[in-house]
């Protein structure tokens, strides 16, 4: 049997599908303007209960309430501003999906900079170190070489180092 | 930096990373810190449990009784939540202590279920608020009900507590904080 078309047909079928809206219709606003206001704010405000999404994708009933309470705000006049505010008040910053910038997050926000900056520090010195070493074109054999005349002699083999010497060439021969 | 020095980075790295996650890692991420303590309570009234008579059920309270200078506990319970029906013995011990006024707060119930519910258990409370459609109990900051709230003599919260109550919790956390607030 092909399982072509039916897969082709099933990918199709998902063209079809609407995308499940966790806002309901008889909580949306009837002005558009407002209604497209609370959408963008509640997509900055996390439902406590599920924690990782947002009250506007949430279906839990505390979303819910808070779905309305942003709508209610803002028809009673309060700007973006003072509706995320309100929930503030009653959550803490937790709340806010992206959390603000000020003393108590000065780690989260600058934290992920300061250590890439020290890798890039970390890897630049790394690589000035070692390309200074190797210098011109035959430099590092020269190096090497002056390096080695530099070293102080070992003193010569004694005769009993000598034959065991011997004895180990010997051995390893064919 | 001097080359034995540069062993140690990896080793240090390790270190800081074990200390960060052993703090972080043991923490309850659904423990959600409260907005709330050391500010006054919100400014709210709660009517009592309609039961059909004109003074209703358990009194209602509001902001004001809070002011009067007594520590109060503030209980937030539904007859639907099922952890609040285990942690209702340790609210009865604490209200049989007579250590703190205890107020239940009656969250997105309905009338019917609620007194049930109190004359099933019995009712330890010193007054009872029903929040039907929980807005005050938004104003307060809940989330994930039981919730116990601790508040001092002029109004202010000073400890919550999320989850249900049980021996350990009272005996370490919650008379604790009462403890230090009637000094």
């Amino acid at each position: 049997m092909k399982t072509g078309p039916f897969i082709l047909a099933l990918l199709l079928g998902l063209l079809w599908t609407a995308p499940a809206w966790a806002v309901n219709p008889d909580e949306m606003l009837a002005d558009p303007v407002l209604e497209k206001r609370a959408r963008e704010i509640s997509k900055g405000l996390r439902c406590l209960v599920c924690q990782n999404q947002s009250i506007d994708d949430s279906d839990a009933d505390l979303a819910k309430d808070l779905r309305i309470i942003v709508r209610n705000r803002l028809k009673a006049g309060d700007s973006d501003g003072a509706v995320v505010d309100y929930v503030v008040a009653r959550y803490g910053d937790f709340v806010l999906l992206k959390p603000p910038f000020k003393g108590t997050t000065l780690v989260l926000w600058l934290g992920p900079a300061v250590i890439g900056g020290l890798g890039l520090w970390a890897m630049i010195a790394f690589l000035r170190r070692h390309s200074g070493q190797g210098g011109g074109q035959g430099g590092g054999a020269q190096a090497a070489i002056a390096k080695a005349a530099s070293r102080p002699r070992p003193p010569p083999l004694t005769d009993d180092e000598k034959k065991k010497l011997r004895k180990l060439l010997k051995e390893d021969g064919p | 930096m001097s080359k034995r020095a540069i062993y140690l980075v990896p080793l240090s790295v390790f270190l800081v990373m074990a200390v960060y996650f052993a703090i972080g890692l043991t923490k309850d991420p659904k423990i959600i810190p409260s907005a709330l303590i050391d500010k006054p309570v919100p400014e709210f009234s709660l009517p009592p449990i309609d039961n059909g008579a004109p003074q209703g059920y358990g009194k209602g309270f509001s902001s004001a009784d809070f002011k009067a200078g007594e520590i109060s506990v503030v209980n937030v319970f539904a007859s639907w939540c099922l952890p609040c029906r285990a942690e209702h013995p340790f609210i009865t011990k604490l209200s049989k202590m007579n250590v703190a006024k205890v107020y239940g707060l009656n969250f997105k119930d309905t009338p019917k279920n609620a007194l049930k519910w109190l004359q099933e258990l019995g009712d330890p409370y010193d007054a009872i608020g029903a929040d039907p459609r929980g807005r005050v109990g938004i104003d307060w900051g809940v989330y994930g009900i039981p919730e116990t709230f601790v508040v001092d003599g002029t109004g202010k919260i000073y400890f919550k507590y999320v989850g249900p109550l049980n021996g350990d919790i009272l005996e370490n956390q919650i008379l604790p904080v009462i403890e230090k607030l009637k000094r």
